[in-house]
């Protein structure tokens, strides 16, 4: 008791006169706890996997990742199969941390109010992701997805993305000179390979369109991941 | 809201004309954010409300809704009640009325470059800190010269003791900046598009322990330090207890801010500080009702007045939600409850227990005291009150009661295996369909919620109209 009201001495006679020195022991306080969970995420030891079984997104999944972005799929969709047997189920195998190696920003979303995407790259048509973004309830009857027809319209720029993967690899991602001036060229290569397989589906597209990036993002989506898994390349699955 | 006098810069009266621009700018911003809230839900249960537009989508008015609530209707309150308190506890004026003037104009341009640019799809897409790197930029700047604002308050002060509502302040003051410019950092590629400089799982749990915290230091810290200020006011009682207040400060200020890898359990986040995040959730519990039982026994002694007294009904609800959400949160925390609850509509009644039930009824609550000691005038239609209080009260409770159905149907749905060891709804849709009643439910909530928060409006309105509040003039503080 005696101690306890030492203590309650010192915090009225003290702290609770003294600004300065509350507020040096309330910024010690609140960082505490934020530097021993973030600073050890950035060593080998705690830190999430990197594998090399990952390789970074070409310029037109750049492009696709960014009209994701701007158009909040990530509000609806989640990007993470959590270890469960249902999940493993209905989306396929569980995410590994290696996966999101090269995700600036993080795109595990909080809410799924559509289904999970993780998985979602290979598992439908081109012509599948062409025809729902222009009416979801084409393809998916009872569907409460906005349409996104304007994506079938509008351009993407290359000088646009050529900056955006200079700025992604600023932050880390390992793009060679090469892949920054080879930025318009992969674009229209990857591109024309989306539309020469949506014209068998009879759909006329072009390379530029948006909805070509955002079917490269998304048919991109959890595939370094399967194949490794598959080739036996991951750590061992968690027990769930 | 009108006919405020003109500033003058006198140090022998309190500066309230800051605080009725903040106060006004709550009331705005209130309503715009609560119409947003009210729009996605009906485009939830019902999609051609998208309108077909690309501004106009679920995936880019959420975000809007979501800054507009916080940032806007919760900041807007959080500074008018620090200006309108501050000014009194530490018997002074603010240090500098520029200061005061440049924090509300330029966080008020902050909102409305917000509103244009989140509907435009220029987002950096972490929650809570969508708005891009040149807004962010001038949040932080805002930010600096709202803390030497407060931090020269403080050095300036005529009373030498800091109460409890002071260290609440602080804490916000100092850990919004840190949480802020930490989550931020990023390399610009365009004007409007950047790239956070950290990757994966780590941009996922920096963005986590920044976005809990924006609960956690945004809409917790700054109104537990409002509720210590307004509600001893508002019930003429002291508080109960001071021991209480500085272990349950100490606690949460600590506690909070390791919190958020909640939001990240079940994913490939190490385990290490998944087990962190859940152990000090709910290890959280403790201060936060810490929090609630020194609000709520408070009012010792005057708990017949909230019968009367629709300021201190408000509080008592507003207090009670904050009990009830810190509880349910904890419970969320837990790994396997949050295998369940999380990703469903489940977390998003939890947010609006602690959205509408805590930060909207404390803030109506201050509002509603703060209207006549601002304009000098009494509330134009006393009853009009009760009723807001009634519509919102039963409105908050329609609108968990049917996220928490709609949250453990499709949990459960999503979950469920049949004998043969198959998925029992295999079909997505299935489920979708089955949410469609309780999103009407929902809308049906937050529409009472909407019209209350409407007749507040004009019944605030009535009451200053044609008012010219006289400057209050700060007591000389007796030597102690």
């Amino acid at each position: 008791m005696t101690d306890t009201t030492q203590k309650e001495r010192f915090h009225r006679r003290v702290l609770e006169n003294k600004a300065g020195l509350f507020a040096i022991v309330t910024t010690i306080v609140i960082s505490i706890g934020g530097i021993v969970e973030i600073v050890p995420m950035f060593t080998k030891v705690a830190g999430p996997e990197t594998p090399d079984w990952v390789s970074p997104y070409t310029p037109l999944e750049v492009a696709g990742r960014d009209i994701y972005i701007r158009e909040g799929c990530y509000v609806c969709h989640s990007q993470m199969v959590r270890p469960m047997r249902a999940e493993l189920l209905r989306y396929g195998e569980w995410t590994r941390a290696g996966e999101y190696r090269y995700d600036h920003p993080f795109l595990l979303g909080s809410r799924r109010i559509g289904p999970d995407l993780q998985r979602v790259g290979g598992k439908y048509p081109d012509a599948w992701h062409f025809e729902h973004m222009r009416d979801p309830r084409s393809t998916s009857p009872g569907s409460v997805m906005p349409t996104y027809k304007w994506l079938h319209e509008r351009h993407i720029d290359a000088a646009d993305v050529r900056a955006s993967v200079v700025a992604l690899r600023k932050v880390g991602v390992p793009y060679t000179n090469a892949d920054v001036d080879g930025v318009a060229a992969s674009i229209a290569q990857q591109g024309q390979g989306i539309v020469a397989r949506l014209a068998t589906a009879g759909i006329q597209t072009e390379p530029d369109r948006e909805i070509v990036a955002l079917i490269a993002y998304l048919q991109r989506l959890g595939v370094d991941g399967r194949r490794a898994i598959e080739a036996g390349l991951t750590a061992p699955t968690k027990a769930e | 809201m009108n006919s405020t006098p003109k500033v003058r810069a006198d140090a022998s009266v309190y500066d309230d004309d800051i605080v009725r621009k903040f106060f006004t700018a709550t009331v705005v911003w209130g309503v715009v954010g609560m119409l947003l809230g009210v729009i996605i839900a009906l485009q939830l249960a019902w999609w051609p409300a998208n309108l077909g537009l690309p501004w106009t989508t679920f995936g880019r008015l959420r975000p809007l809704h979501t800054n507009a609530v916080i940032f806007a209707f919760a900041g807007n309150i959080c500074f008018a009640g620090i200006y309108y308190s501050m000014q009194r506890l530490l018997k002074t004026r603010m240090y500098s009325d520029w200061m005061s003037r440049f924090h509300f104009w330029g966080w008020q341009l902050i909102i409305v470059s917000a509103a244009l640019t989140l509907p435009l799809g220029l987002t950096q897409s972490k929650e809570y800190a969508e708005l891009i790197w040149p807004i962010d930029v001038a949040i932080a700047v805002v930010w600096v010269v709202f803390a030497i604002n407060f931090f020269g308050t403080l050095a300036i002060r005529k009373v030498k003791h800091l109460y409890v509502a002071i260290w609440f302040y602080m804490s916000f003051v100092i850990t919004i900046a840190v949480l802020h410019i930490v989550n931020s950092l990023a390399i610009p590629a365009t004007l409007t598009r950047s790239y956070p400089v950290y990757a994966g799982l780590t941009d996922a749990l920096v963005q986590w322990w920044y976005g809990h915290n924006a609960v956690g230091f945004f809409l917790t810290t700054p109104f537990l330090g409002l509720m210590y200020y307004f509600l001893p006011r508002a019930a003429e009682r002291p508080v109960y207890s001071y021991r209480l207040s500085i272990i349950h400060f100490w606690a949460l200020v600590f506690l909070y801010i390791w919190t958020g890898p909640h939001h990240l359990l079940y994913s490939a986040l190490p385990d290490w500080a998944q087990t962190l995040g859940m152990v000090f959730s709910i290890m959280l519990l403790a201060p936060s009702w810490g929090g609630m039982l020194n609000g709520l026994l408070t009012l010792r002694g005057a708990w017949d007045r909230v019968r009367t007294d629709p300021v201190l009904k408000f509080m008592v609800v507003a207090v009670s939600f904050y009990g009830m959400s810190t509880f349910e949160g904890p419970m969320l925390a837990i790994r396997a409850v949050n295998g369940l609850g999380h990703y469903t509509n489940w977390i998003i009644g939890h947010v609006h227990s602690g959205a509408l039930g805590w930060v909207g009824m404390i803030t109506f609550g201050i509002l509603y005291w703060l209207v006549p000691r601002l304009w000098d005038r009494d509330l134009a239609y006393p009853k009009w009150a009760t009723t807001h209080f009634w519509l919102a009260t039963i409105g908050i409770v329609i609108y968990t009661v049917a996220m928490w159905v709609a949250g453990l149907t499709e949990g459960l749905m999503w979950r469920a295996v049949n004998d043969q060891g198959m998925l029992a709804n295999p079909a997505f849709m299935d489920i979708v369909h089955r949410l469609a009643p309780y999103y009407w439910l929902r809308l049906v909530g937050g529409s009472m919620y909407l019209i209350g928060l409407l007749m507040m409006v004009w019944n605030l309105i009535a009451t200053v109209r044609g008012a010219r509040p006289q400057e209050q003039a700060i007591p000389v503080p007796v030597v102690a």
